[in-house]
């Protein structure tokens, strides 16, 4: 932003100086906890193991042999097999299955990562502003809340996909628009005690409006409980989606999701253990190793009360 | 000080500040708190007028009702001319401006989440959105620098700085709006004693430098008689005196103020000795009027 005063330019190279040349850079809170997080081996081991699954799901298909939904009229029911490239097996139609474990992976972390963006972005913001102008607007949009926790989301879920249709998309926004009540709590909560701290009363003071007061001076300060919710709801909502799509309210075939993928092996567990043994040792794996991340950034962020 | 001769700045007359208790059960009613009691007083360009009394007798709701953090229940405060209960959204600003405050905790007074150089800098970006990036940098470091800090310090966070240097970090950004008032609500009693000497001497050094008023709150008689030219004694919400530093200390009129100034500590054993006995008559003769 070019100054008013003119004195811009001639300050600029000054300025620099200042900022680059001799001003080390401090140590900030999140740093910090990065650096206690490197610190907590399961933590660590858990996040390497996440991202593998991730890598390994996205670009995995490319190598595989078969597609999900690619039909092999001489396996049908088969276990694994080397020699022609079913590694998993093959299910009751013929299709590979680690093609389509790797395809069901895709999607629930898909439906997990958009659902959890969406439920943070309502709850955060939501519950800072109930939480900071407090009083009426509080109680309204807490009472809210608590209407929208009495419906159950299956029904929520199926009147947008009456309304909407049949759509992946609409799964991610309808299990986004439930979670975020949670968060909208905890966050209220943490902004009432933020509140109080006297350096949103400097900022009341020096003039900053109250919308620059929660993003600039509330929001930042949530990042802890958030960070930690959030990794605690990515399982959550894994497990919602496959309970939807048991249903027949979410992902459809031929496309699947790790939920699918289990209901559909579950039944016949006994006579072919490697339609379920697969996907539910992603999902199991992938819980897991969630859990500890969780852990681990609670320890990281909020070193107190361990 | 030919204070009497000029206007005052800020003119406070029969401020009072009221709380609302919640009301306990269906008959209970409403409680009503009066935590400040028509407090009327005058403030002149470049001087510093000191406020004291003990914990909860409405020091920082005064404080906070000046620059309507807090509503007034009746009475006025005048800044400029203008009554401050009726300004408008953008004549608050420019109050916001003209007014700053020093917080008691001087850790706890800072964003966490912000580098010494934001802190700083945000009463500028509110205040004169209009100057470039560039010329803000200089403006902190030079701030910085004014109040004892290095500017290479610009990028720490409030946490790498020690309490000294925190309330260093919150003067300067009062001070970065050239304000004309600085309200210093206990600005150094969470200071170790010899930190607090630093900043009060910083204090006074900035007033003569810049010309500013400083309305300094504490509980603590001797800090203020170092550094107010008047003095404003405030009991259960009410002025019970007012009047030059000098006079109000050395020559007290009323009995709270006799006591504030007999519970100030002497550094000889056999002076304190003699006070004790003195305070002692002080309190009882309290006891009986109460």
């Amino acid at each position: 932003m070019p100054g008013l005063t003119g004195k811009d330019q001639v300050l600029t190279d000054y300025a620099n100086k200042l900022a680059v040349l001799d001003a080390p850079k401090g140590r900030s809170l999140t740093q910090d906890a990065l650096r206690r997080l490197s610190k907590n081996k399961a933590a660590v081991v858990s996040i390497g193991i996440v991202v593998l699954i991730i890598l390994v799901a996205f670009i995995g298909p490319y190598f595989v042999p078969w597609g999900y939904s690619e039909v092999d009229w001489t396996s049908i029911r088969k276990p694994p097999d080397f020699d022609k490239g079913h590694f998993l097996g093959t299910d009751q139609n013929g299709r590979d299955m680690l093609a389509r474990v790797l395809q069901g992976t895709q999607m629930s972390l898909i439906v997990a990562a958009v659902a959890t963006v969406v439920s943070v972005t309502i709850g955060v913001i939501y519950g800072a502003v109930s939480g900071y102008f407090g009083g009426r607007v509080d109680s309204l949009m807490m009472r809210f809340v608590d209407v929208m926790y009495a419906l159950p989301y299956i029904l929520f879920v199926i009147i947008l996909v009456v309304m909407f249709g049949r759509n992946p998309v609409l799964l991610f926004v309808g299990i986004g628009a439930i979670e975020w009540l949670t968060m909208a709590r905890i966050v209220r909560g943490q902004t009432l005690s933020i509140k109080e701290k006297e350096f949103i009363e400097a900022a009341r003071a020096s003039g900053a409006k109250p919308f620059a007061i929660i993003m600039r001076h509330i929001v930042p300060n949530l990042s802890g409980p958030v960070v930690i919710y959030a990794t605690l709801t990515i399982p959550e909502i894994i497990i919602a989606e496959s309970f939807l799509s048991y249903l027949g309210l979410g992902v459809q075939e031929p496309q699947t999701s790790l939920g699918t993928l289990i209901s559909a092996g579950a039944p016949v567990a006994e006579v072919l253990p490697w339609m379920l043994l697969g996907p539910a040792a992603v999902l199991v794996t992938l819980l897991l190793c969630l859990t500890y991340i969780g852990d681990g950034l609670r320890d990281a962020l909020d070193p107190k009360d361990r | 000080m030919s204070a009497s001769e000029r206007e005052p700045i800020l003119k406070v007359r029969d401020l009072s500040v009221e709380f609302t208790l919640g009301s306990n059960g269906l008959f209970g009613g409403k409680k009503i708190l009066r935590a400040v009691k028509g407090v009327s007083f005058d403030l002149y360009q470049g001087e510093t007028l000191g406020i004291v009394g003990e914990s909860g007798c409405g020091k920082s709701t005064l404080s906070r009702a000046i620059i309507r953090l807090l509503p007034a229940s009746a009475g006025e405060a005048v800044w400029l001319g203008r009554d401050i209960q009726k300004m408008n959204s953008n004549e608050l600003l420019d109050l916001r401006k003209d007014i700053q405050m020093i917080f008691q905790d001087p850790l706890a007074s800072l964003n966490p989440r912000m580098t010494a150089g934001d802190i700083i800098a945000e009463p500028l970006k509110i205040h004169m959105p209009n100057i470039g990036k560039a010329e803000r940098a200089v403006r902190v470091a030079e701030m910085m620098q004014k109040v004892g800090l290095l500017p290479t310090m610009i990028n720490k966070y409030p946490h790498e700085f020690s309490g000294g240097q925190c309330q260093r970090i919150g003067i300067a950004r009062a001070l970065i709006t050239n304000p004309k008032l600085i309200i210093c609500d206990e600005a150094v009693s969470a200071l170790d004693v010899s930190i607090r000497a630093q900043v009060v001497n910083l204090l006074m050094d900035l007033q003569k430098e810049l010309g500013i008023s400083l309305l300094f709150i504490s509980h603590d008689i001797a800090v203020v008689r170092h550094i107010a030219q008047r003095i404003m004694v405030l009991y259960f919400g009410e002025v019970v005196e007012i009047g030059e530093a000098e006079q109000v200390t050395m020559d007290p009129h009323h009995d709270y103020t006799k006591r504030l100034i007999a519970s100030v500590p002497v550094p000889d054993p056999k002076v304190e000795m003699e006070r004790r006995e003195e305070r002692r008559k002080l309190r009882r003769a309290a006891a009986k009027a109460a």
